[in-house]
């Protein structure tokens, strides 16, 4: 196995650095942290080590988490393993003029203090790639006009647990709407369904985190 | 008309180092050794289960030009759930009115809907001589904004503003979902970190329990209603549901589940009597260690969410609620009066059990535990013999802190014994999740302080205001 295989293989297993306990087979062992800066000390190109083990392995995360195979911990142990890796070769993906495949801005709708679904698709968006600007809780509508207005060409991702504040993304659409704003908007969350984007004009609906990223992707033009 | 509270003014102040059921074969529904009395005429937990039916609005944005179909909404629903119930012939009914956030944040509204439901279960005693006890439930909003402010700001005046109207409205019994440490278990739990896990529950949430029932006692007793109680469902059936889904280890979510218990007794130690809130899975340990009476929900609350305790989480209910329903219609009627139907028929078997004798009684509880305590770990910790067991060793501990540590260390090590010896089926991932979970208890400070210092400078620091829990 390659250097660039052994980077992913950790990524996959979410094993950060040779300190790291878990998984507990893998302590003491270089972990993506270490490797990297193998990588980068054999003159391996950032981008390389990005798209082909970062990004590539976090990929297999989301493929093993959707099919049951990976828990949401494990997928964050490996998105934690991945920064690590990140950290190092980002000021080198500045110089080599390497950018992030676009950005999404995601928020729960106003009146919702529901995040822990939002959370785990921004984590699996910037493992993807993505630049993800979080609005947080309680977002009203103004908030996403904002930052629409601020990053043109982002997605915006609305979220909603509650049947009584679902409504509330029709309303933040159509207020995106009204301002002339017309980024593509994802809806997401226990109350949403295709049925219901379909309704409020939303241009994607996301059924679980791990979904999120092919739909981003499929949105921008990346993925079919 | 006096209640019970007043009756037994002090009924535990610390926790004694003996539970009140410490036979497992004297926890089951419809007994619990401290009923408590209500207003229209009936006692919980004193040898009958009671069906505790909770509604909420369909689709629909809750504002001031929506505000006259939001009351007609209740208005309807009251009455039909009444009329269903005295065609079946409930021996009585509570009613739970749990609040939606813009009804809590505007305490009026809240207060508004509580008076309609209550005079409206006036009218039906009066007329029909149904008996019934409406609880209350504000949410805590408290929680909007994060890092939360739980001891100031707006939004927690509101909060004990809504728990004084509704107590004035014709509120019967008052509760909440209080979320004290909700800001870091969200992190800590998709994370599976047992650090933050019991930090949040063990310290936080249990700081923050304190402080919020001292004062819900205290507006109940002004206002001569029931301080009922609390749940943990802002930790725990949160667990449940990432568990069910996939997410999170199952395994995790039982242990979470018995951690519970300790910040959601701190509600009865400060004064509220029970019965506890219905999403309190942790409810049978409360029941052993207070002997309240407690009210829960299983298969009956499908309709909110799905879970694997379904017959299991009726063997110590003396309320047997549906969680929460939708006002839609159905083919036979409005999702409410569906609910309540399903649930006055587990309690017409139940109650019936009980008629029959305590061999009858323990026949059917037995039957309820087995079927579903094999299938699921979240199942196995509630049966009845474990839970007699883990709640013993829990209240041997002198702090929250340790009883929560003590939870924690003994259900993860019942589980792999359970797994051992095959009594519970734990598959690949559950059991290198369990591997893991007991690595990371082994490394998390005996001593309070410690966890504090060290939660104060880690990476939930930006998560939670220490002042606000006074740490």
């Amino acid at each position: 196995m390659n250097l660039i295989e052994v980077i992913k293989e950790n990524v996959i297993r979410g094993h950060t650095d040779s300190n790291a306990k878990y998984p507990p087979d893998l302590a003491g062992k270089p972990g993506v942290k270490d490797l990297v800066q193998n990588a980068i000390d054999e003159m391996i190109p950032a981008s390389q080590i990005l798209n082909e083990s970062l990004i590539a392995g976090m990929e297999i995360v989301g493929s093993k988490f959707s099919a049951g195979e990976y828990f949401v911990p494990d997928m964050l142990l490996s998105a934690q393993a991945m920064k690590s890796g990140m950290q190092i070769i980002e000021p080198l993906l500045k110089s080599e003029d390497s950018k992030k495949i676009g950005t999404v801005v995601i928020g729960t709708v106003k009146g919702d203090m529901h995040d822990i679904g939002k959370n785990l698709v921004r984590m699996m968006l910037e493992g993807g790639g993505f630049e993800v600007i979080d609005l947080g809780i309680n977002t009203p509508p103004e908030k996403f006009i904002e930052a629409a207005k601020k990053y043109p060409d982002a997605i915006i991702g609305m979220s909603a647990l509650l049947t009584t504040t679902m409504e509330n993304m029709r309303i933040s659409i159509e207020a995106l709407r009204a301002n002339g704003l017309n980024n593509k908007v994802i809806i997401g969350g226990a109350a949403a369904s295709q049925k219901f984007a379909d309704e409020i004009h939303a241009d994607g609906f996301t059924r679980d985190a791990a979904q999120s990223v092919q739909l981003v992707k499929r949105l921008i033009g990346l993925a079919a | 008309m006096l209640h019970c509270w007043q009756n037994i003014f002090k009924m535990i102040s610390t926790v004694e180092k003996k539970l009140i059921i410490s036979n497992p074969d004297e926890l089951f529904f419809g007994l619990a050794p401290k009923p408590v009395k209500c207003q229209r005429g009936f006692e919980i937990g004193n040898g009958v289960v009671y069906p505790e039916i909770n509604f909420t609005l369909p689709q629909i944005i809750i504002n001031e030009s929506t505000w006259k179909e939001v009351k007609s909404i209740y208005t309807e629903i009251i009455g039909e759930v009444c009329k269903r119930a005295i065609e079946l012939k409930t021996p009585a009914l509570v009613v739970e009115f749990e609040l939606l956030p813009p009804m809590t944040m505007n305490p009026e509204w809240g207060a508004e809907i509580t008076k309609i439901l209550s005079e409206n279960l006036d009218v039906f005693y009066k007329k029909s001589g149904l008996k019934s006890a409406l609880r209350v439930t504000p949410v805590d909003i408290r929680d909007t904004n994060r890092p939360p402010l739980m001891r100031s700001g707006e939004l927690t005046v509101n909060m004990f503003r809504s728990f004084e109207l509704c107590a004035q409205a014709g509120a019967d019994m008052l509760s909440i979902e209080s979320t004290g440490g909700k800001e870091v278990h969200d992190d800590a739990l998709v994370n599976a970190d047992l650090s933050g896990i019991i930090f949040s529950l063990g310290i936080l949430a249990v700081k923050d329990m304190q402080y919020l029932w001292e004062r819900v006692v205290d507006i109940s007793k002004n206002h001569n209603v029931i301080p009922a109680g609390d749940t943990g469902c802002a930790f725990a059936n949160t667990a449940m549901i990432l568990a069910d889904k996939g997410m999170i280890p199952k395994t995790l979510a039982a242990v979470i589940r018995v951690a519970t218990v300790v910040r959601s007794l701190q509600a009865y130690l400060a004064g509220a009597i029970g019965p506890s809130k219905d999403c309190a899975y942790e409810g049978p340990y409360i029941k052993a260690i207070t002997g309240i009476p407690i009210s829960m929900e299983g298969k009956t609350s499908a309709c909110a969410h799905l879970s694997y305790l379904g017959n299991i989480a009726s063997a110590a209910a003396d309320l047997w609620s549906n969680e929460s329903v939708q006002n839609v219609k159905l083919l036979s009627a409005y999702a409410p009066v569906v609910s309540l139907e399903q649930l006055i028929y587990d309690c017409r078997l139940m109650n019936l059990a009980l008629k029959n004798g305590n061999e009858f009684t323990l026949k059917y509880r037995n039957l309820m535990v087995e079927s579903d305590a094999g299938l699921d770990p979240q199942a196995y910790i509630l049966k009845p013999e474990i839970i007699i067991s883990l709640s013993q060793k829990i209240i041997q501990e002198d702090s929250p802190y340790k009883m929560t540590l003590c939870a924690v260390d003994e259900t993860l090590k019942l589980l792999r014994d359970a797994s051992d010896k095959k009594e519970i089926k734990l598959n690949e991932m559950e059991l290198r999740w369990l591997d893991i979970l007991s690595m990371q208890f082994d490394e998390i400070p005996g001593d309070e302080i410690n966890l504090i210092k060290k939660m104060k400078n880690g990476i939930y620091a930006d998560k939670f205001l220490p002042a606000e829990y006074d740490i």
